[in-house]
């Protein structure tokens, strides 16, 4: 009956903390052992420069994972991060150089063509009834070729819009701690982080986007309007999509067309590392950005350590796996 | 005659939990042993014990005769224990006889599949059994009682001397009941041993030698089937005498009609059912398995489409599209499956108590107002008596008895005050039964319009201030509650095949 007094006790915090507990702590401690092992490994890793690297490194993935694990926790996926990542910086590349038009409406039409490419997936996911992986499929490839046709396969850079360049790069914590020269993009990172887990943890948008996954039948026989919501779920997914285009267009000074295919897949790696099942219901935003974090270091070290880049991505595979296999452990254990 | 199984003192520790105190059991061959509990007393655990999926903490355990420990269901099986799950275990893209042989398929040279002995030893099995049945059907589209008997003919081909039911009539009608009945009878008179475990009382007097009585994982008793009264089997089930209290029927008067459902149509599930229910009032409607009741209450909740009919709720016609048009104009549908279609399991109970009245709780900005929720979530806790450590327990941690009331609080809540309940017992234990009864009951004369189907007849007869009795599709008449209508009656209309009489006017 020990388990009953700690459910019990548990706040339902569910947006940052809750589900998942163990699997986070092991990611979490998995997160410290990686640091304390490369920096044994090698002195340069703990370095505040390198630190800050692996931070502005996690930035875009970390916030394409973020947008994952909102549509992950209603029972779906979407494979489209990565590409409409791209095509949202093409569009502000197309606003900003082709248009001339000022910084802040660049900025409003890149998250403003993510929500409306969430939405549309998310039509095709709820009103049409296609299996989300299908309609994301779809959508990757769809966003894939429009952000060629559009910008003539070229990349579009910035130069002409002062200031874009540091809205990732720029550091205004720097500004004020100047020993702390955290980039924007980070900052971004980190409040998006804590808007979506507020909207995960503490909004009806949150608590439907988890009731989705853990049944959707019976929410919609609640009477609630199942189809809207999941619909509003994948739009605001596509709007945080919307914001990584523009994180990494401005790191690159450049939106590259040809960018994107593969992103999907390391956003989708940084959620299930993070302990959200990929099945539904369950999932936090924190864990989510352990796992961004992890695979973050993960490759930062073994860089760091001279290990090939091919090597790197067998790892971060077989961390994958063990991620996952930690979590069917414990399952095993208490199902 | 040798025992087919004898166990003794049997004890079973959970974390947290002693699951079965020295508990006993045995099993003769061509005997029928129902083992009967409420939910929760340990019937399935000591089951599981007997088919090798659990360990045994004390005690012992003999099959034939001998010292038995079985450490996995294969070797039960091996030992001739044959179990058959509550919930079926069959693929249904694949054919009868490629599931009982599934893992040990006849092969050829080269690993290659020999369907032909597949099939013909399957059809082997199937005449043993009496069973008309061709082993290349494909298993999805056969009906459930059909699926249960490749069930048991998988145990048989297994050589099982015991085999374990696990209730297994619970979706069965009631012909497709006497098919099983028939089944077991030939493999009772091939000496087969059966443990049958249920909860309907008036099959043990049908199939059943001898009854033991489980309560809260020990060991109550012993009796047989034939000369116990069920009074006294239920008293040893719930520890207690379960009286049955006499239905009286409230005079409604000329109380407002909340429902008035005209011309439903829907294919051939549901032709022109027209009734109406009165503000107050306890309908039941009764019928066999695939009546169309379930089919008009999703058609009257918009969870279906219906291609005819009107609805009217307090007299203005209502267009419902979808559940969400339903539960906006008042009604609330409470499934027979809560587990998928009322309850999000992975979820606590206070966010299942507000899941169709999140808006109630929302601020600016969509803040939900979590202090609010907890709340309103204690208040209907206390004041349905749902059992629960806190109101922010998981809803699959819950019994039976009390998820249903928490979907009962979920309705509540959204102010709905029309009720459908599709089989509010099914699946809940003899003492929460009563309940729930109660509970409807009050629901109905705090002014609440009750929609209740139930396949159990007693609970119908229970419950209902009148009884729809519906007949594949059609609704054959509509009974008064109370005394003057018996179960004779309810099964004339409910097997009505051709309509005598047009229903056409329902209040009387």
């Amino acid at each position: 009956m020990t388990t009953v007094s700690e459910a019990s006790e548990k706040k339902p915090a569910r947006g940052l903390a809750e589900g998942g507990t163990y699997q986070k702590l092991l990611a979490f401690a998995s997160l410290i052992m990686l640091l304390i092992g490369f920096s044994i490994a090698s002195p340069n890793f703990m370095q505040t420069s390198n630190m800050i690297a692996i931070l502005q490194a996690t930035s875009v993935n970390g916030v394409l994972a973020i947008a994952a694990t909102l549509v992950i926790i209603t029972g779906g996926i979407d494979l489209s991060v990565g590409t409409l990542m791209t095509f949202c910086a093409v569009i502000a590349g197309v606003v900003l150089t082709y248009l001339g038009m000022p910084l802040l409406i660049g900025v409003i039409a890149a998250i403003g063509a993510g929500a409306l490419c969430g939405l549309i997936s998310g039509t095709f996911v709820a009103k049409m009834k296609i299996p989300p992986f299908i309609a994301t499929l779809g959508m990757m490839l769809i966003l894939k070729g429009l952000s060629l046709v559009i910008s003539g396969t070229r990349p579009i850079y910035f130069n002409d819009t002062p200031g874009f360049d540091l809205i990732s790069r720029g550091s205004l914590i720097g500004e004020v701690f100047p020993a702390l020269p955290i980039p924007n993009g980070v900052l971004i990172l980190f409040i998006m982080a804590g808007v979506a887990a507020y909207i995960l943890g503490r909004t009806v948008l949150g608590r439907y986007a988890f009731a989705l996954g853990s049944n959707e039948e019976a929410v919609r026989l609640s009477g609630v309007n199942t189809d809207m919501w999941k619909m509003r779920i994948y739009a605001l997914a596509g709007g945080i999509c919307g914001i990584g285009g523009i994180l990494i267009a401005s790191r690159l000074n450049s939106a590259q067309p040809a960018l994107g295919l593969g992103y999907e897949l390391e956003a989708i790696a940084a959620v299930v590392i993070g302990g959200t099942s990929l099945s539904g219901g369950r999932g936090t935003i924190l864990g989510t950005l352990i796992g961004a974090l992890i695979m973050a270091v993960l490759t930062n070290g073994l860089r760091v350590l001279s290990v090939a880049q091919e090597w790197q991505t067998v790892v971060t595979g077989v961390i994958i796996i063990l991620a996952v296999y930690a979590d069917m452990v414990r399952r095993g254990k208490t199902g | 005659m040798k025992q087919l199984v004898e166990m003794g003192g049997i004890d079973k520790f959970f974390p947290g939990v002693h699951a079965l105190k020295g508990v006993q059991f045995d099993l003769e061959p061509g005997e029928v042993h129902a083992l009967m509990g409420e939910n929760g007393a340990g019937k399935s655990t000591l089951m599981k014990i007997l088919s090798g999926i659990y360990p045994r903490d004390g005690g012992t355990l003999k099959i034939g005769g001998q010292e038995a420990n079985p450490t996995s269901p294969s070797e039960a099986q091996d030992l001739g224990i044959g179990i058959i799950h509550q919930e079926l275990s069959l693929m249904n893209d694949l054919t009868a006889a490629q599931n009982i042989f599934i893992g040990r398929e006849p092969r050829k040279s080269f690993g290659r599949l020999d369907e032909a002995a597949l099939n013909t030893q399957t059809a082997e099995i199937f005449a043993s059994m009496n069973l008309a049945l061709d082993p290349r059907a494909l298993v999805g589209s056969l009906t459930i009682a059909k699926q249960q008997m490749i069930e048991i003919a998988k145990a048989l081909s297994f050589k099982s001397k015991v085999l374990i039911m696990d209730e297994p009539t619970a979706a069965l009608n009631d012909a497709e009941i006497a098919e099983l009945f028939v089944i077991i009878r030939r493999l009772k008179a091939e000496g087969v041993g059966i443990v049958y475990i249920s909860h309907k009382m008036d099959e043990l007097k049908q199939i059943a030698d001898r009854v033991t009585v489980m309560r809260d994982g020990e060991y109550v008793g012993t009796v047989g089937a034939a000369d116990t009264p069920i009074s006294q089997i239920i008293a040893m089930m719930v520890g207690r005498e379960v009286k049955e209290e006499p239905l009286e029927v409230p005079d409604l008067g000329d109380a407002e009609v909340s429902l008035q459902v005209s011309g439903l149509t829907r294919g051939k599930d549901i032709q022109d059912v027209s009734f109406s229910v009165q503000k107050g009032e306890i309908l039941g409607f009764a019928g066999l398995m695939g009546a169309g009741r379930t089919e008009v209450a999703r058609a009257i909740f918009g969870a279906d489409t219906r291609d005819a009919g009107e609805i009217r709720v307090h007299g203005k016609s209502v267009a419902i599209k979808s559940p969400s048009d339903a539960v906006r104009a008042g009604i609330g549908y409470l499934s027979e499956d809560r587990k998928h279609f009322g309850l999000a399991t992975g979820m606590n109970v206070r966010d299942n108590v507000a899941l169709a009245s999140m808006d109630l709780f929302t601020g600016t900005g969509g803040a939900l107002d979590e202090a609010q929720l907890e709340s309103t979530a204690k208040s209907y806790i206390a004041q349905l008596g749902i059992r629960t450590p806190s109101d922010v327990q998981e809803v699959r941690l819950l019994s039976g008895g009390n998820q249903q009331k928490v979907v009962i609080a979920k309705w509540l809540l959204r102010d709905c005050d029309i009720l459908i309940f599709d089989e509010p017992t099914r699946g809940i234990d003899v003492g929460a039964k009563s309940e729930i009864y109660k509970l409807l009951e009050e629901l109905a004369s705090e002014g609440k319009t009750i929609i209740v189907i139930s396949s159990e007849l007693p609970e119908i007869m229970r419950l209902s201030h009148r009884i729809a009795v519906m007949c594949e599709g059609r609704l054959t008449g509509i009974l008064p509650g109370g005394k003057s209508t018996t179960q004779e009656d309810i099964m004339h209309l409910a097997t009505q095949r051709e309509a005598a009489m047009q229903v056409t006017g329902t209040v009387q």
